[in-house]
C-alpha cells in the first residue's frame, strides 16, 4: 500500500511543451524509411557469400562442395546422447548462462589435458552459439573504435565484418605462395612474411586473429610460425584470437599447436572451438571460447546481454561426447583422430580427381577444404558480369554449366589481394563417397561439352 | 597487459540478476520460484517432435537456412497469418533467433543508434535496459501506476496503467522506439486494446518504432485478451513482434524464438543476425515447427496446448495468490504471464540478518529468503530503472509455472516463518 502511494506521488517526469513533439512532416512510408534507416553498425554488412551461394547450391541436382558442412552422419553416440538428454525433463529448461555445468567441466578436462594446465570451467570458458558466436562475443567484448585488428588472408569471411561492426579497422596481410615451380603444392607452401607481418603492428593494434588449421587454405601453422606471431603479440602487447575450430582435423605429418600454450600467450589469447566441427554436427551451433578469466569475463558480459544461454540438451549431449572421447584420446577409435583419418583419404582422392581434370589443388595439411587453382583450364568467362572477380564468375558458371558448387576464394580476401587469389576456388571434401563419386563424374567429363 | 582491455560497450552492463540469483538458488538448493521456467516437462507431442527430428536424417544435424529453418518459418507464417488476418511472408517477414532474447538483441542493434532514445515501460524485463545501452541508446522510462485502489480491494495487474500525458511527455525528437511487453513480466499486465491504441497513436504521430515482446502471448487469465499491437492500423510497418517457443511450449532450454515484422525492418535484423550467430540449431527448429503444425490443426479446441497451459496455470496462479494473501503478503493478481508480485512490507526481518551491501531492500530480502528459508524469488526493483528502484523495493516476484509439489513446498515455507 505504501509503495502504491509512492508510485502515485512520483513526479519524476518533465513536461515538454507540445510543439517540440509536433512534426510538420507527413508520415509517409518514404519518410519513415529515411528516418528509420539501418543503424551505422550494420551499414554495408548485409552482403554475405553464404547467403548468396547456399540457396543456389541447395538445388538437389547440384553436387554441393561449397558450404563447409558434412553430408556424412555424425557419430551415433552423439545423436543418442542428445535423444537421451532431451528425455530428461530438466534438460528442456534453461541452464547456466555461461555454459551448462557438465559441458564446461568436460571442456575443462579435454583442454586441460591438451594444454597441460588447469582450466577453470566457470571462469575460463564460455559456451556460445557456434564458433561464430564465440568470434562475435570476443569482438564485442574486446574490440572497439580506435582499435586495429590484424587479419591474415585468406580469412574466414566473417572476421572483417565483425571487426568493422565492432567499430575497429581490419588490417590485412596475405599468406604468400613460396616461389618456385613444384609438382605438388601444399598449404605448407603458403607462408607469412615476418617483416611484412611486423610492419602491420602498431600502438593501435588490439589483436591479431589467427585460424589454424586455416579455412580455406588448410594451412596448419608450425610452432616456429606461431612463435613469430607470439613474439610480436608480446612485444606490442596485443591480444590473440585463435580460431581453432578444425583443431582435430590435422593430417599425417602435422601437429596442431595451440598458440595459447606458448610462453606469455595464455594471458592474452582467446581460443575458439566448435562442437559442430568436432563432432560433425554443424547444425547444433555450439562453440566455446577458452582463455584467462580477465578476458573471458568480458565475453561473459556480452553473452548475458545478447542471448543469455545456449540450448540445454545440445550442451549435455556434447558434454557426453567429449567425455567419451577423452577416455579414448590416444586410441584410434577416438573420433578426434578417426575423423581425421577418414578425411585424409577423402582429401587424397579429391586431390587426385582434380589433378586428373587438369586443375591444380593446394593439398591442405588440415581442415576440410581444398583450394584449387583453375588457371590451367583457361575457361573463357568474358560473357559474364564484369563486376565479379574471376572466381565468382567461375563458380557461378560451374554451378550452372557443370552442376558442381564451390565457393570463390576472393570472398575470403580484401580488395588488394583479390588479384592474387582470383584463380582459386574452394572445395569442401567432408562429403560421403556418393557425393565425391558424383563430383568425380563431373570432373572426369569436364572437357566434354 | 597494460592497455585497456574491454570494449566500452561492456561497461555498465556487467551485472545481471539472473546470473546472480540463479547461482544463489542453486547453491542453497532453494525451492525455486525465481527464474521463469517450468519445472514440469514440455507437452509430450513436443518432446516426441524433438526425438523425431533427431532421427530425421543427417541434414537435421547440419546447418539450415540462416534466417530460419524453412519448415519452421513456413509454419509460423501459416499459424500467425491466420491469427492476424493477413499474409506474413515466411522468408521476408520472419527471423528465427536463439530465443526471444536474441530477437530483442538483434532488434536493438539493428534499429537503435548512438544517441537514440528508447522508451521503456516500467517495470520491465531487465534485459531491455542493458541492450539499449549496449546499442549506444538512451533508455527513457515511464512507469505503470496503479489506479487509486479502493480500500482493501485485491489489486490486479489490470489496475496498473500508463498515464497518456506522462508517456507523451517522454517523447523527444530523438525517440526512436518504445518497448512494450504484453503480457508483462513481472507485473502480469495484459494491455487492453484501448491502451495499445493510445501507444499506437503516439508511435504513428511521432514516427516511432515499436518493439513488442509477446513471449507470454498464450498465457492470459480471467478472460483477458492478448492483442497484438502490430495488428492495429498503421502499426504493421513499424513494429517488431517478438515471440518464444520456450515459453509457448514450456521448453525454455531449447532457445528458439523469433522476430516478425515488415520486410524493411526484418531485413536489418537479418543483417545483424548474420553478423552475430549466423543461424540457429536445426533440430530444435524442426521440433518447434512440428509443434506449431499440430497446434494449427487443433487451435481453439480443447486439444490445444495454447488453451490447456493457461487453464492449468490459472489454478496455480490462484493457489499461490491465495497462499500469499493468507500469510499477509499482498499479491497483485496477474491477468497474464508466469509471475505474481507481492508486497513484502508487512514482513518484519531483523535488519541484522540482512546483508550490509548497498542494494535495495528487496534484494537483501530475497537473498535472506534464499539463504535462511530456502525459498528463491526475484526482487522486483531489478525490473525498474536505477532512478526508480529504491521506490519499488518492497516487492518480490514469484514464478508459479511450477509443479504443485513445488508450490506446496513454497507455501509450507511461507506459512512456517510468517505465522
Amino acid at each position: 500500500m505504501n509503495t502504491a502511494r509512492l508510485v502515485l506521488n512520483c513526479t519524476k517526469f518533465a513536461c515538454y511543451p507540445a510543439n517540440i513533439n509536433c512534426r510538420r512532416r507527413l508520415c509517409t512510408s518514404q519518410y519513415m524509411m529515411s528516418r528509420h534507416s539501418h543503424t551505422k553498425r550494420i551499414a554495408g554488412l548485409d552482403k554475405n557469400v553464404w547467403v548468396a551461394f547456399t540457396s543456389v547450391a541447395a538445388d538437389p541436382s547440384i553436387v554441393n562442395l561449397g558450404q563447409g558442412f558434412p553430408d556424412i552422419p555424425p557419430p551415433s553416440y552423439v545423436k543418442e546422447a542428445l535423444a537421451k538428454a532431451a528425455s530428461v525433463d530438466r534438460m528442456n529448461q534453461y541452464t547456466r548462462g555461461f555454459g551448462h555445468p557438465s559441458l564446461v567441466k568436460a571442456l575443462s578436462q579435454v583442454y586441460g589435458k591438451v594444454c597441460e594446465r588447469q582450466i577453470d570451467p566457470f571462469k575460463e570458458i564460455l559456451v556460445t552459439v557456434g564458433g561464430y558466436g564465440s568470434l562475435f562475443s570476443t569482438m564485442q567484448a574486446l574490440v572497439e573504435e580506435g582499435d586495429e585488428v590484424i587479419i591474415i588472408e585468406p580469412f574466414f569471411d566473417c572476421y572483417v565484418p565483425m571487426v568493422r561492426m565492432a567499430g575497429a579497422k581490419p588490417v590485412l596481410i596475405p599468406l604468400r605462395l613460396k616461389p618456385g615451380k613444384k609438382q605438388t603444392i601444399t598449404s605448407a607452401d603458403w607462408y607469412l612474411d615476418p617483416d611484412e607481418l611486423s610492419s602491420k603492428f602498431n600502438s593501435r593494434t588490439k589483436a591479431i586473429i589467427i585460424n589454424t588449421p586455416n579455412n580455406p587454405i588448410g594451412k596448419v601453422f608450425t610452432r616456429e610460425e606461431l612463435q613469430m606471431i607470439a613474439d610480436l603479440c608480446i612485444k606490442h602487447d596485443t591480444l590473440c584470437f585463435s580460431d581453432e575450430v578444425y583443431e582435430w582435423l590435422v593430417y599425417r605429418g602435422h601437429q596442431h599447436i595451440k598458440i595459447a600454450t606458448l610462453p606469455g600467450m595464455w594471458d592474452r589469447t582467446i581460443t575458439i572451438g566448435s562442437a559442430g566441427k568436432t563432432f560433425s554436427v554443424t547444425g547444433w551451433k555450439l562453440g566455446w571460447s577458452v582463455g584467462p578469466e580477465h578476458l573471458i569475463k568480458h565475453l561473459q558480459t556480452v553473452m548475458q546481454n545478447t542471448l543469455y544461454t545456449c540450448p540445454t540438451p545440445l550442451q549435455e549431449a556434447v558434454a557426453q561426447g567429449l567425455l567419451l572421447n577423452l577416455k579414448m584420446i590416444d586410441q584410434p577409435e577416438c573420433y578426434f583422430s578417426s575423423l581425421a583419418e577418414e578425411l585424409e583419404g577423402k582429401r587424397d582422392r579429391m586431390a587426385a580427381i582434380l589433378q586428373e581434370a587438369g586443375m591444380t589443388p593446394v593439398i591442405p595439411e588440415g581442415g576440410y577444404f581444398m583450394l584449387v587453382d583453375v588457371t590451367s583450364l583457361n575457361q573463357d568467362l568474358s560473357h559474364m558480369d564484369d563486376d565479379d572477380a574471376y572466381d565468382y564468375k567461375f563458380v557461378k558458371w560451374m554451378i550452372k554449366e557443370k552442376k558442381l558448387a564451390a565457393i570463390p576464394v576472393t570472398a575470403f580476401v580484401g580488395d588488394e589481394s583479390k588479384k592474387q587469389f582470383e584463380k582459386y576456388i574452394r572445395l569442401c571434401f567432408i562429403k560421403q563417397d556418393s557425393t565425391l563419386d558424383a563430383a568425380e563424374e563431373i570432373l572426369k567429363n569436364w572437357s566434354k561439352i | 597487459m597494460s592497455r585497456r582491455l574491454c570494449a566500452r560497450r561492456t561497461e555498465g552492463v556487467d551485472k545481471n540478476i539472473w546470473v546472480e540469483f540463479t547461482k544463489l538458488a542453486a547453491d542453497y538448493n532453494a525451492v525455486n520460484l525465481g527464474q521463469g521456467f517450468p519445472d514440469f516437462p514440455p507437452p509430450k507431442f513436443v518432446q516426441d517432435a524433438f526425438c523425431e527430428a533427431l532421427r530425421g536424417g543427417p541434414m537435421m544435424h547440419q546447418y539450415t537456412r540462416a534466417f530460419g529453418h524453412p519448415r519452421l518459418v513456413e509454419t509460423l507464417s501459416r499459424f500467425f497469418s491466420r491469427i492476424v488476418g493477413h499474409e506474413i511472408d515466411p522468408l521476408e517477414e520472419i527471423l528465427v533467433t536463439v530465443g526471444a532474447y536474441q530477437a530483442l538483441f538483434s532488434a536493438f542493434q539493428a534499429l537503435v543508434d548512438e544517441g537514440d532514445e528508447v522508451i521503456i515501460v516500467e517495470p520491465f524485463f531487465d534485459c531491455y535496459q542493458p541492450m539499449v545501452r549496449m546499442a549506444g541508446g538512451k533508455a527513457v522510462y515511464v512507469p505503470l501506476r496503479p489506479k487509486a485502489a479502493g480500500g482493501g480491494a485485491v489489486l490486479s495487474s489490470g489496475d496498473w496503467v500508463l498515464n497518456p500525458e506522462e508517456l507523451r511527455s517522454k517523447i523527444t525528437p530523438r525517440t526512436k522506439a518504445i518497448v512494450i511487453n504484453t503480457p508483462n513480466n513481472p507485473l502480469g499486465k495484459v494491455y487492453k486494446i484501448e491502451e495499445l491504441q493510445m501507444i499506437a497513436d503516439l508511435c504513428i504521430k511521432h514516427d516511432m518504432l515499436c518493439v513488442s515482446d509477446e513471449v507470454y502471448e498464450w498465457l492470459t487469465y480471467d478472460g483477458a485478451k492478448h492483442v497484438k499491437i502490430a495488428s492495429l492500423p498503421g502499426m504493421r510497418e513499424r513494429t517488431i513482434t517478438v515471440g518464444s517457443a520456450g515459453k509457448t511450449f514450456s521448453a525454455t532450454g531449447w532457445k528458439v524464438g523469433w522476430a516478425m515484422g515488415s520486410g524493411k525492418l526484418i531485413k536489418r535484423l537479418k543483417a545483424m543476425h548474420q553478423m552475430s550467430v549466423f543461424d540457429c540449431a536445426t533440430a530444435a527448429q524442426e521440433a518447434v515447427a512440428q509443434g506449431f503444425e499440430r497446434e494449427y490443426e487443433v487451435f481453439g479446441t480443447p486439444e490445444s496446448y495454447f488453451l490447456q497451459l493457461p487453464a492449468m496455470l490459472y489454478h496455480k496462479r490462484n493457489k499461490l495468490a491465495a497462499c500469499l494473501q493468507s500469510v499477509g503478503l499482498q499479491p497483485i493478481v496477474p491477468e497474464g504471464g508466469y509471475f505474481i508480485i507481492a508486497d513484502i512490507s508487512s514482513i518484519k526481518v531483523d535488519s541484522r540478518d540482512l546483508s550490509t551491501e548497498d542494494e535495495p531492500y528487496d534484494f537483501k530480502f530475497v537473498k535472506w529468503l534464499i539463504k535462511e528459508k530456502g525459498l528463491a524469488t526475484i526482487p522486483v526493483s531489478a525490473f525498474y530503472s536505477p532512478g526508480h528502484s529504491k521506490e519499488f523495493d518492497k516487492y518480490i516476484r514469484f514464478c508459479f509455472v511450477k509443479e504443485d509439489s513445488t508450490l506446496d513446498a513454497a507455501e509450507d515455507i511461507l506459512r512456517n516463518f510468517i505465522q
